[in-house]
């Protein structure tokens, strides 16, 4: 279907947000939050994860390529856009704006986290809770780290919203209103837990745990 | 004698296409419920501008002067809305008129709204009943319908909703809001919808709805109160089945 390779983009790349990248997103956050019970807690938890069976084929097949190919025509849409917020201060078009402006600094706070932890394992490094700690002690990338978290966790709520419309599962005003408040809802518990493993990782009590 | 009320404005001019744009500032006497084309016809009969300078006269565009043809659209104060029904007494002054600049601009006020008479032929929207011959009458429309798909017949292809869409500009080829719900009204009509499978596939080819960004700027925008989102998510919907249809085929036609 060559005429209708737009169509099938757009929607591959909305639904890619959803599923995998979506749902490893929460997954990824139900392991740092191992942290808050420990550093061994967390250390087996990811441990648990780098064992999976098909490790490398989950990795490429369930993130690494859905993530690439949403990042990067993410960006081509992002720049096709021309924000007018200034003009029309409605609230969907302040979350259409902030949904562009998340995406694009999520591209560069992935792409150092990967390199940071995945890409450092690769080279031989250990992913663990002192990694993290170790990190997560410097002021500017604490604050990195939780606007990346608070990033991650905005654009994936809001593109559970976008990503029914964009469906035809929400199609009424009134039915649209409510996936906004389902996607509040998920947003503030996406970060509840994204925050407190933040917090985790600096408690010097839970390093010994 | 007390002294005579007047009104100023800045216009945003261009005298040509491809000429670079510049803004002229006019002062006019008030009259009582002059509207933004009154005002530009007072500015025509003695087209100098406040600095006295004598300028030529400002271009625009218009037809029904009732805000039911969209012709005389242009952006008012920041806002894209239709000219002769922006009555002066309720802006704020100086009254900024500019073209609406997502659309060629012809000169000064007056743009090129093409793309959307094009857009409304790629989706087909009217309903085919000619034939060689007396096709007979079609099949009636329940009342109620009737009501609710004249809503969407309001739509005059003003183009303020796709000036309002931060997804229609000069980077994207995005179809706009405007024709997808004509899609929806014509899809609905039960002659028209001998042709929904045509007009789907056409708002899901290149530069269809599928760019469209969902920030919903074009349904608070929409002078007829057109439910735009409404239609925009009930055709996403019906893009779904049919790329399900035109994918696996189907039982139905
Ligand atoms: S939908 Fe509304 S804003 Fe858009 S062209 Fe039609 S009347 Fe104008
Ligand atoms: S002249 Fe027709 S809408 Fe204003």
């Amino acid at each position: 279907m060559p005429q209708n390779q737009e169509f099938f983009n757009r929607r591959l790349h909305s639904l890619l947000g959803v599923i995998p990248v979506g749902v490893f997103l929460i997954q990824h956050f139900i392991i740092n939050h191992f942290a808050v019970y420990g550093a061994s807690s967390f250390n087996a938890a990811a441990h648990f994860m780098e064992s999976l069976p098909f490790r490398y084929a989950l990795e490429i097949f369930v993130i690494f390529l859905p993530l690439l190919y949403h990042a990067i025509y993410g960006l081509y849409i992002a720049f096709l856009g021309k924000s007018n917020t200034r003009r029309y201060g409605f609230f969907r078009n302040i979350m259409f704006m902030l949904q562009r402006v998340t995406g694009v600094f999520l591209v560069i706070f992935i792409a150092w986290h990967v390199w940071e932890t995945r890409v450092a394992a690769a080279f031989g490094a250990d992913v663990n809770y002192d990694m993290m700690a170790d990190i997560l002690s410097s002021p500017f990338m604490l604050v990195f780290y939780i606007a990346g978290v608070l990033a991650a966790t905005f654009h994936f709520a809001n593109g559970l919203w976008s990503f029914a419309v964009s469906w035809g599962l929400t199609v009424t005003p009134r039915s649209q209103k409510i996936m906004t408040y389902v996607s509040i809802t998920v947003f503030l518990v996406l970060s509840y837990i994204g925050i407190r493993a933040i917090i985790a990782f600096l408690d010097p009590a839970l390093a010994n745990m | 004698m007390s002294e005579q009320k007047t009104v100023r404005f800045i216009v945003t001019r261009q005298d040509s296409p491809d000429a670079s744009p510049y803004t002229e500032e006019f002062e006019i006497p008030h009259r009582e419920n002059m509207n933004v084309i009154s005002a530009l016809m007072e500015i025509r009969r003695n087209p100098v501008t406040v600095d006295g300078k004598d300028s030529a006269p400002v271009v625009w565009d218009m037809n029904c002067l009732e805000e039911v043809c969209g012709a005389c659209s242009m952006v008012i104060n920041g806002k894209p809305r239709q000219s002769c029904t922006a009555l002066v007494d309720q802006l704020d002054q100086p009254i900024r008129l500019e073209p609406m600049k997502t659309f060629p601009v012809v000169r000064d006020l007056v743009v090129d709204r093409s793309r959307m008479f094009d857009s409304l032929k790629k989706v087909k929207a009217w309903i085919p009943i000619d034939g060689t011959y007396d096709l007979g009458p079609g099949p009636r429309m329940a009342e109620n319908k009737r009501q609710w798909a004249y809503e969407l017949s309001k739509c005059m292809t003003c183009g303020v909703c796709l000036e309002a869409c931060p997804n229609v500009n000069s980077k994207s080829d995005f179809i706009g809001p405007a024709p997808v719900s004509q899609v929806r009204l014509f899809n609905a009509h039960p002659t028209g919808e001998m042709n929904r499978e045509d007009r789907l596939n056409a708002l899901m080819g290149d530069g269809g709805l599928s760019n469209c960004g969902n920030s919903q700027n074009c349904v608070q925008a929409c002078p007829k109160g057109i439910p735009l989102t409404t239609s925009i998510a009930a055709l996403n919907r019906d893009m779904t089945m049919q790329s399900f249809k035109n994918f696996f085929g189907s039982d139905k036609l």
